[in-house]
């Protein structure tokens, strides 16, 4: 087996005396759909933003692509290949959905210190935006602000801009949050379309959507990851159904 | 239509205030509009930061000012026929145009580098007082600066030489400054919509997203900082030769809130709002001052009803009725 893509190891962070991360291991291979559920307060969150570069832990280390990133600030582990979409869904509201995603590719096309050429004429930005947002069904909607879209298009749109800046992981926070029952299919069917194109990790609270896209689950609870397996395996461990999943059982 | 008929009617009387003014005996109008016309530079170099990235500098007076001094006290070498430095190499001073503007931007330039390093490492309230800060004490740097009259601020032998123009000419001053503020506001607009401008306002819109992006987003908000001050700069080269006089009340955190107020009035993050603004405002200074001394009265609720009905400004009201924005 090849290097893992990302490798998390003795993870550690503590805000005062509350310890949101409490010594982590975790390896996700290149092309796995990783999925990380637990109670409310378990930890997902910083996770999250330690691996994002918002939130430095205070030991443990994070290899990235076969480089250590543990602190590496945030625009530059993207510009490795790291993307995410905010549990809060986040994109730049008062402009245009393609502005959104050309950014995106511009983040990634080189320094933007260019004055001069109008950004909306270049092509070599332009056309792969156009392609993001065609793939996630939104190509109808491309001039519209982003503040404009509805909630579920909004979500779809950060995918989109996740997706421009070809990522090699994607970290999706809850990415189906607040969404409908037919928003959350068609987000189910868009990530699942991205299998094998990209490895991502994923925190989810719906168990639908988990069980139906994860080749993988990490139970976290109280900031440690009681078991790591494949779905069916996880469905049946007792201490995560006592943990976790029996509050849904109930 | 709105938009570009104003557009094309604000240029056409623009270029024939002079003569119009000369033909109804009002002279003194090409005065105060190409001191109009220096603060709608001024405004248009804040409105970079604040209108399109979103930071709000409480601190731009320190530019203007400093614009202003370094083409009074290279004048005043010149006129001295003493040099500025002696070592380690020999610098003197100069009253002509071409060196002493672009010196008043490059100074700019390296304060706002120096400035906007520090103070861009906080954002919002903390970012206003800072730079804030950094105005008073170049305020009072140059209230200390003896050599260059202190206090009482230091009168310009004679306006900088900018061959053709002869700028003790009121009229050739300002066609010069029109000149100027188109030149720039073209610029601004190939900026605005340049890869640059366009990270710019990505920030303003949602810094936080554009740094997970993979934007090192301190370093655009630097890079523009240090473009406002440099254009900032430019217009305090201009106002030095408009009123041939500088002194530290160009620094007055007063002259920064009236920068601040040209731009909001007009309208932030629009191309022609800080001119529209400049206009407004100047010209209600204008009138009312006349009819009492108290004119902020009038003016300080004009501006609640723009923040509180017209949140665009002027300017930005016109774009939206034109269909946009």
């Amino acid at each position: 087996m090849s290097a893992p893509l990302l490798s998390i190891a003795g993870l550690r962070k503590a805000f005062g005396a509350v310890v949101a991360c409490d010594g982590i291991d975790l390896d996700l291979a290149e092309g796995e759909v990783h999925a990380l559920i637990g109670p409310n307060g378990a930890g997902k969150t910083t996770l999250i933003g330690q691996l994002a570069g918002e939130i430095r832990p205070d030991s443990g280390c994070i290899v990235f692509a076969s480089r250590d990133i543990t602190s590496l600030p945030v625009h530059a582990r993207a510009a490795r290949g790291l993307a995410r979409s905010f549990q809060i869904t986040s994109v730049l509201p008062g402009m245009s959905a393609l502005d959104n995603v050309a950014l995106a590719v511009q983040a990634h096309a080189g320094h933007s210190f260019r004055f001069w050429r109008p950004a909306g004429d270049e092509a070599a930005v332009r056309e792969p935006a156009r392609e993001a947002l065609a793939r996630v069904d939104l190509a109808q909607r491309m001039d519209i602000p982003a503040a404009a879209l509805a909630h579920g298009e909004q979500r779809q749109l950060e995918i989109a801009m996740a997706l421009a800046s070809r990522p090699r992981l994607l970290l999706l926070d809850e990415p189906t949050a607040g969404m409908g029952a037919e928003d959350s299919a068609r987000m189910v069917t868009l990530l699942e379309s991205l299998r094998g194109d990209v490895t991502m990790l994923l925190v989810e609270h719906d168990m639908d959507t988990v069980f139906a896209l994860a080749e993988r689950i990490s139970v976290l609870v109280s900031g440690r990851i009681i078991a790591c397996d494949v779905p069916t395996a996880i469905r049946n461990h007792p201490e995560v159904r006592r943990a976790y999943l029996g509050e849904d059982d109930g | 239509m709105v938009r570009r008929t104003l557009l094309v009617g604000g240029l056409v009387l623009a270029l024939a205030l002079p003569p119009l003014a000369a033909a109804f005996g009002l002279d003194y109008v090409v005065g105060v509009a190409a001191r109009i016309l220096i603060f709608a530079l001024a405004g248009v170099s804040l409105n970079l930061i604040l209108g399109y990235g979103g930071m709000v500098s409480f601190g731009h007076a320190a530019f203007f000012g400093i614009g202003a001094y370094v083409v009074a006290i290279l004048s005043y070498h010149a006129d001295q026929g003493e040099p500025l430095l002696t070592w380690p190499l020999v610098i003197g001073g100069s009253e002509l145009a071409i060196i002493a503007w672009p010196v008043a931007m490059l100074v700019c330039a390296v304060v706002a580098l120096i400035i906007g390093a520090i103070c861009l490492r906080t954002s919002g309230l903390y970012f206003i007082m800072i730079t804030l800060a950094f105005a008073q004490m170049l305020f009072f740097f140059f209230v200390s600066l003896e050599p260059y009259g202190g206090d009482d601020g230091l009168s310009l032998a004679q306006p900088s030489r900018a061959w053709p123009f002869d700028l003790s000419d009121d009229r050739q001053f300002y066609y010069l400054v029109l000149a100027l503020l188109l030149f720039i506001l073209y610029l601004m607009r190939r900026l605005i919509a340049s890869r640059f401008g366009l990270v710019l306002r990505g920030i303003r819109e949602n810094e936080r997203r554009m740094q997970a992006m993979g934007f090192a987003t301190y370093r655009y908000k630097l890079a523009a900082f240090v473009i406002s001050g440099a254009v900032a700069g430019l217009a305090g080269a201009l106002i030095a030769n408009h009123t041939e006089f500088v002194s530290p009340s160009f620094l007055d955190w007063r002259r920064s809130g009236e920068i601040l107020v040209v731009v909001i009035l007009g309208g932030m993050g629009t191309l022609y709002g800080p001119v529209a603004g400049a206009i407004a405002y100047l010209m209600l200074e204008e009138v009312l001052a006349r009819w009492t001394e108290h004119w902020m009265i009038i003016l300080g609720p004009l501006l609640v009803l723009v923040v509180l009905y017209a949140k665009q400004g002027l300017w930005g009201t016109i774009e939206k009725m034109s269909g946009r924005r």
